[in-house]
């Protein structure tokens, strides 16, 4: 796989391995063009795993696993691929590797898994993959490929954790299963209910969203 | 349990949208106007309906442990089977109608597609397994959970629709004020919890 991922690199001398065009790649969707809050791509999967900040962790993990190899093998395989069926081979590469997954996960984190239940699952269906598989590893080398996957992923990824940060706090008072608020003496910290409901989530999210779009100034028409 | 309790209870209690999260990616983008989206809404329920009880029997003859047609346990399969099943359908539903309605096809057609990717329809596969159901259930639960997206989606266009005209915050404009919209429009569903027929 490295060698596929090289080549282009070693065929192009001038351009460096991380060079300032390709560093755009993975900083752009961090912030600027972050594919949950001005994308508005994968908000299934981000939402519903986020009440707590351990399977949150997981999950980003897994996404942006899938993510980057997903990306780096549609890109090998780019001109082999008959545009009319594209769609059916992105899905089958996208599948076979949220199965890798989730056989990972079943052997060595259970409790997550279960956690997590039918939202690896979910993955497949997770549109930031499917959205990067069609912009940009259908037209983009190898090596370029998986740099846009680590930004889209890990700009996904920040978005929920942050989500996960404030269900968490403000649901159970407490940050990956550490009791923040008993800590520094605070017990009789009132607990919200709304927060570990779903009906938390969206509303955390509305606010990050104005608070992120206020701050890059992007205005939806 | 009863099959008009669990419609009940997948159209409002366990909405795919409110209790779950599932095709917020089309629920979100494909709400600006009322007409698409009862468009959506519609294909929804016709591809949920349709593949949530052929997926019932594919786990139940042929990925289940022990299951009567395949000796071997092809459970990790399942995921790979169900979204090529769904795939499937969409295309084949999209040739039919096109072939007996032109006008539903105009209608309907540019939101096939979209839904092969959406995930209600894998989530509600995955559900239907997780939670055992048995075939009836499984087709009044897929027809049940398009049924609550569906409203949902709508009632959410008309809100949009109107929201046109209000003065919202530059940040919050588009996405932002759905999300707080979307999480209003969850409290009230949730006032539907504990109904039972």
């Amino acid at each position: 796989m490295s060698e596929v991922a090289e080549q282009p690199v070693a065929k192009k001398k001038s351009e460096a391995l991380l060079s300032k065009r390709r560093r755009k790649f993975v900083s752009d969707p961090l912030v600027d063009d972050n594919p949950i809050t001005i994308q508005v791509l994968g908000i299934c999967s981000a939402l519903a795993v986020t009440v707590q900040m351990k399977p949150t962790m997981v999950m980003s993990i897994a996404v942006v696993f899938v993510i980057v190899f997903s990306n780096l093998i549609i890109s090998a395989l780019r001109n082999l691929i008959p545009n009319r069926v594209r769609i059916i081979v992105q899905l089958a590469v996208i599948a076979s590797l949220v199965v890798l997954v989730d056989q990972v996960l079943k052997a060595f984190l259970y409790d997550v898994s279960k956690v997590l239940s039918v939202f690896v699952g979910l993955i497949i269906t997770n549109c930031i993959v499917m959205g990067r598989l069609e912009a940009f590893a259908m037209g983009n080398k190898p090596w370029d490929s998986v740099l846009d996957g680590f930004g889209s992923g890990f700009g996904y990824a920040w978005i929920i954790l942050t989500v996960a940060f404030f269900r968490e706090l403000l649901g159970s008072g407490s940050v990956f299963g550490f009791k923040v608020f008993e800590a520094i003496g605070w017990e009789s910290f009132p607990t919200n209910g709304l927060m570990v409901d779903s009906i938390g989530a969206f509303i955390i999210l509305g606010i990050i969203i104005w608070v992120q779009r206020t701050k890059t100034g992007y205005v939806e028409n | 349990m009863n099959l008009i309790s669990l419609g009940i209870e997948s159209i409002f209690v366990k909405n795919m949208i409110f209790a779950y999260f599932l095709g917020m990616c089309s629920f979100l983008a494909v709400s600006k106007k009322v007409s698409t989206a009862i468009g959506l809404g519609a294909a929804v329920i016709f591809v949920l309906t349709i593949t949530t009880p052929i997926n019932w029997l594919i786990q139940e003859y042929i990925l289940k442990e022990g299951a009567s047609l395949v000796a071997v346990d092809l459970t990790f399969l399942q995921y790979i089977m169900f979204i090529a099943i769904i795939a499937a359908m969409v295309q084949l539903v999209e040739m039919v109608i096109e072939k007996v309605s032109p006008a539903l096809y105009g209608s309907l057609g540019i939101f096939l597609p979209l839904i092969a990717v959406n995930c209600s329809i894998l989530g509600g596969s995955l559900f239907m397994v997780q939670r055992d159901y048995t075939l009836a259930e499984a087709s009044v639960f897929g027809f049940g959970s398009g049924t609550g997206f569906a409203l949902a989606i709508i009632a959410l266009a008309a809100i949009r629709e109107k929201l046109r005209y209000s003065n919202v915050p530059n940040g919050l404009k588009g996405l932002g004020i759905t999300m707080l919209i979307t999480g209003l429009m969850g409290i009230a569903f949730k006032s539907f919890i504990g109904i039972a027929l």
